[in-house]
């Protein structure tokens, strides 16, 4: 059997023939599989939409409740299956709800990656791995220079600078879903018992993560005209928030930025930034390939990102690789860059 | 070394000076000895060691990794230490970390052979910043963003001590700099060094139009006046060491040594004393513009060629040591018999004096400023940015004393442009659009009007007028590229910036053929229309006058 009889890139994503879904398609569908909550891969307008409840949950908060037709929640290692195509959801420790898509037919096996990431979070749950024989992995940070360091070593970076510049105010920049949550959770976790301040656009999210009994500590929103009195404070907003007026009025500001781009100076320096904080939400180079080989597949396409380095180092490894070349995936995180 | 690393690492990324001395000043109380001494060498570019080519790093890194993907990231990061910092297949805890310290002993030990050896082992032990910050140091690239100045600021803020106080004992320092520490710490007696030339703080000038109603507030028999020459202020210092060695220094006007870009300058300083004087690039007798001195600035390698293209001279204008007796506590005066007699006596064409420019009342000095050329200062009026006004009475203080010393700079030239570009800024003027490229009007291939830009400025505006630039910028863009927002800019709408420069060049790398030197936004005319800004054939014409 060709692997293309069970999954296909099209122009609208990837498409599974045989149970007639999509799987994070760019335009609208009838029938899509989701495999998390960023904008780029869920969109609205679906005619019906399978996706973990918490993904479900996310995509109502983004776009409203009628951002689709027909919800269709399924939990993690359940199986559902569409015209014996056997389809099961598994942890991808991305962003909170992020899951990993299997099909399995014909005693073939395909999964999907969606976005993941290895390292712990313990607001996204733990990555698991499938064993299969077509592995559609994304390739954000395809590249061996991008190797996360423990993230805890970049948290203590920003608290160290909290406390060698007590009167400024120190903005980090973060994408609203997931980095967001994560950071306050991080910072939390580092002893940091003090307030942490966040921009409107993170709010409804963040109350979401709480929701669902996500430890973050003391969030408060920040109100306009105590920008001038934030000295000393963590500030988490929209990435693009820091060029705007609103930041303006916080005292002598650090502007910092949590995203695996950080790694590289040029990126950090072209974005204005001055305390550059390597964390990611994607799957380092070393984890994409430690990946690949714990999931035992003969093949690997590659979604997104850098797929050139990615697809050289399988044919390295005697692996099967081709790059899907999928237009319009990694904005999340390529915008925040 | 990870820790010194880090701190290099975030001088790069912070603006602020104020920020940057905290930084290293809390890297210097938390760093012991002799760490912190080596640091602050490096800082202070006072390291010397063997340094590696790039080549032999290529090396290193081919050896370990796959060289596609060697390839590919070099391509993406474009730094070779950064991309093989970043892709060093690290082994944690191979190796003890090491310090900055065992590093440059190890460099200062090691063979030739023995590089790679050692560097593979450094590299093994170190994060991905020491990585980085060692083969940038290790290659001599290593930029470091702060002045030597502002590291022994940092130091001096350990204690109470005053940052010139170091400057004086500087040069007789070596690192690791125990005894240097030990008394910016209080922890030890000032360092027993006797620097055989040492730097004097300079005294500077207040602008004279900052003085209320000057013409009458002000007598002018009690000034003396001398060119502004447009060159580069330097102390040049002769002494003896104490094996009665000559010692010659040339002193950037912040005390930064840079003697090794000026030979030619070193070379004629054979006298015992401190000059206060213009380095400026002579050329058959006549000063060259400062656009011919920038091209002698600033270069790493000082070729035989570089040396006998673009000569460097010092016009003199003050004395504050004369054979060895510190002679600031005299008049100005004074000081200028002492100068002279000094300039004439080593009759060195290297060192020449800056001429007094006599004047019996303010209308004179008025006129000799709007014409030097007419008032003495002849073939070399182009490099006269205006006129220096010193009391005659005025002794020699460090720093900006109110009232002994006035600069009067010619006025300058302004031209009416029509803003065509906005970019953020740095620092705290990071979120607002603060830089602003501008246009002048010429006719087009078609025959139709069009905009061409002639320059890029991003000072002299109040922050008032920066927040009304910004909100004109924000709502008035008409397409983005990257950082940079293109702004309307047609006949009839748009923002009209008088800009203020102190000249022109022509230069083949702008495409309206100018390049105006320190331009700077003066006023902003929201009252014009674009329509009637000025047009690129008025800078023209500038050019052809000068």
């Amino acid at each position: 059997m060709r692997p293309e009889e069970l999954i296909c890139p099209t122009p609208q994503g990837l498409y599974c023939p045989p149970a007639d879904v999509y799987i994070d398609p760019m335009r609208p569908v009838p029938r899509a599989l989701i495999t998390h909550g960023h904008s780029d891969h869920a969109r609205a307008g679906h005619g019906a939409v399978m996706a973990t409840a918490e993904t479900l949950g996310i995509m109502a908060v983004r776009y409203g409740d009628d951002f689709t037709e027909q919800r269709q929640p399924v939990a993690f290692g359940e199986t559902v299956n569409i015209n014996g195509v056997e389809i099961s959801f598994h942890p991808a420790g991305h962003v909170l709800g992020s899951a990993q898509i299997c099909l399995a037919w014909r005693g073939f096996r395909a999964v999907v990656s969606g976005d993941y990431k290895r390292l712990p979070d313990r607001t996204a749950g733990t990555f698991e791995v499938i064993r299969c024989n077509l592995f559609i992995s994304e390739a954000t940070f395809g590249l061996p220079v991008f190797r996360h360091p423990p993230t805890e070593h970049e948290v203590a970076k920003l608290l160290e600078s909290v406390a060698l510049f007590p009167e400024r105010a120190h903005l980090v920049g973060a994408y609203p879903l997931g980095k967001a949550q994560r950071l306050m959770a991080l910072i939390h976790d580092a002893g940091y018992d003090k307030p942490i301040y966040i921009h409107g656009a993170i709010a409804r999210l963040t109350e979401f993560y709480r929701s669902r009994h996500i430890a973050l500590g003391d969030i408060r929103l920040v109100a306009l005209d105590d920008r001038k009195n934030l000295g000393g404070a963590i500030v988490i907003c929209p990435p693009s928030a820091m060029q705007e007026a609103w930041s303006r009025k916080f005292p002598d500001p650090v502007t910092a930025f949590a995203s695996g781009w950080m790694r590289v100076r040029a990126r950090a320096k072209q974005k204005g930034v001055e305390l550059p904080l390597v964390v990611s939400d994607h799957a380092d180079w070393d984890d994409l390939g430690r990946t690949i080989r714990e999931t035992g597949a003969e093949e690997v396409w590659v979604t997104h990102g850098a797929e050139e380095a990615l697809v050289h180092w399988c044919e390295t490894q005697g692996i099967r690789a081709r790059p899907l070349r999928l237009i319009g995936y990694g904005d999340e995180e390529g915008e925040a860059a | 070394m990870n820790r010194f690393a880090a701190l290099i690492d975030r001088l790069g990324y912070e603006p602020r000076r104020n920020a940057k001395l905290r930084l290293m000043t809390d890297y210097f109380r938390e760093t012991p000895d002799p760490e912190r001494g080596w640091a602050l060498a490096a800082l202070t570019g006072a390291l010397s060691f063997r340094h590696a080519k790039p080549g032999l790093i290529k090396g290193l890194i081919e050896e370990r990794t796959d060289p596609v993907l060697f390839a590919l990231s070099y391509d993406y990061v474009g730094d070779l230490a950064e991309t093989v910092a970043l892709m060093w297949p690290a082994e944690g805890g191979a190796n003890e970390i090491p310090h900055l310290s065992d590093i440059v002993a190890g460099l200062n030990e090691t063979t030739k052979a023995d590089l790679p050896r050692r560097l593979a082992g450094w590299l093994d032990a170190l994060d991905e910043t020491g990585r980085w910050a060692l083969l940038k140091l290790i290659t001599g690239a290593m930029r470091i963003g702060a002045s030597a100045r502002l590291a022994k600021t940092a130091v001096a803020r350990l204690g109470t001590l005053e940052p010139n106080e170091i400057e004086l004992v500087w040069h007789g320092l070596t690192p690791p700099y125990l005894d240097l520490f030990a008394w910016a710490e209080g922890a030890g007696p000032k360092p027993d060094t006797v620097n055989p030339a040492p730097f004097h703080p300079p005294m500077l000038s207040h602008p004279l139009e900052d003085v209320g109603n000057w013409h009458e507030a002000l007598d002018a028999a009690d000034f003396a006046a001398e060119w502004k020459w447009d060159g580069i202020r330097v102390q040049a210092v002769g002494g003896r060491d104490s094996h009665g060695r000559r010692v010659a220094r040339l002193y950037s006007r912040t005390g930064e040594d840079v003697s090794a870009a000026f030979p030619d300058v070193v070379d004629a300083i054979r006298f015992e004393g401190a000059l206060d004087g213009e380095l400026l690039i002579l050329r058959e007798g006549r000063v060259q513009s400062f656009n011919v001195l920038q091209q002698r600035l600033n270069r790493k390698a000082i070729s035989a060629k570089l040396l006998t293209d673009f000569p460097a001279h010092i016009r003199a204008y003050d004395l504050l040591v004369d054979h060895g007796e510190d002679i600031r506590g005299l008049t100005f005066i004074e000081r200028r018999a002492r100068l002279e007699a000094l300039v004439a006596k080593l009759d060195h064409e290297r060192i020449d004096l800056s001429p007094i420019v006599h004047f019996a009342n303010w209308d004179a000095l008025t006129s000799a400023r709007a014409s030097p050329a007419s008032a003495g200062a002849s073939k070399d009026a182009e490099a006269v940015e205006g006129i220096m006004l010193k009391r005659r009475d005025s002794t020699y203080v460090p720093g900006r004393p109110k009232g002994p010393w006035f600069k009067w700079k010619r006025d300058a030239y302004t031209v009416d442009a029509v803003m065509m570009y906005a970019q953020r800024g740095h620092g705290k003027r990071s979120s607002f659009y603060s830089d602003y490229t501008f246009g002048l009007w010429r006719q087009g291939e078609n025959g139709i009007d069009e905009l061409v830009p002639v320059g890029k400025a991003y000072s002299g505006i109040t922050d008032e007028e920066l927040a009304a630039l910004d909100r004109f910028v924000r709502k008035n863009t008409t397409n983005r590229f990257g950082p940079v927002r293109e702004v309307v800019h047609t006949r009839d709408a748009g923002v009209v910036l008088e800009i203020a420069f102190e000249g022109l060049n022509r230069s083949t790398r702008h495409r309206s053929g100018v390049a105006m030197r320190f331009p700077r936004i003066h006023r902003i005319r929201w009252d014009k229309p674009a329509r009637e800004a000025d047009r690129l054939e008025h800078l023209e014409a500038l050019l052809r006058e000068a």
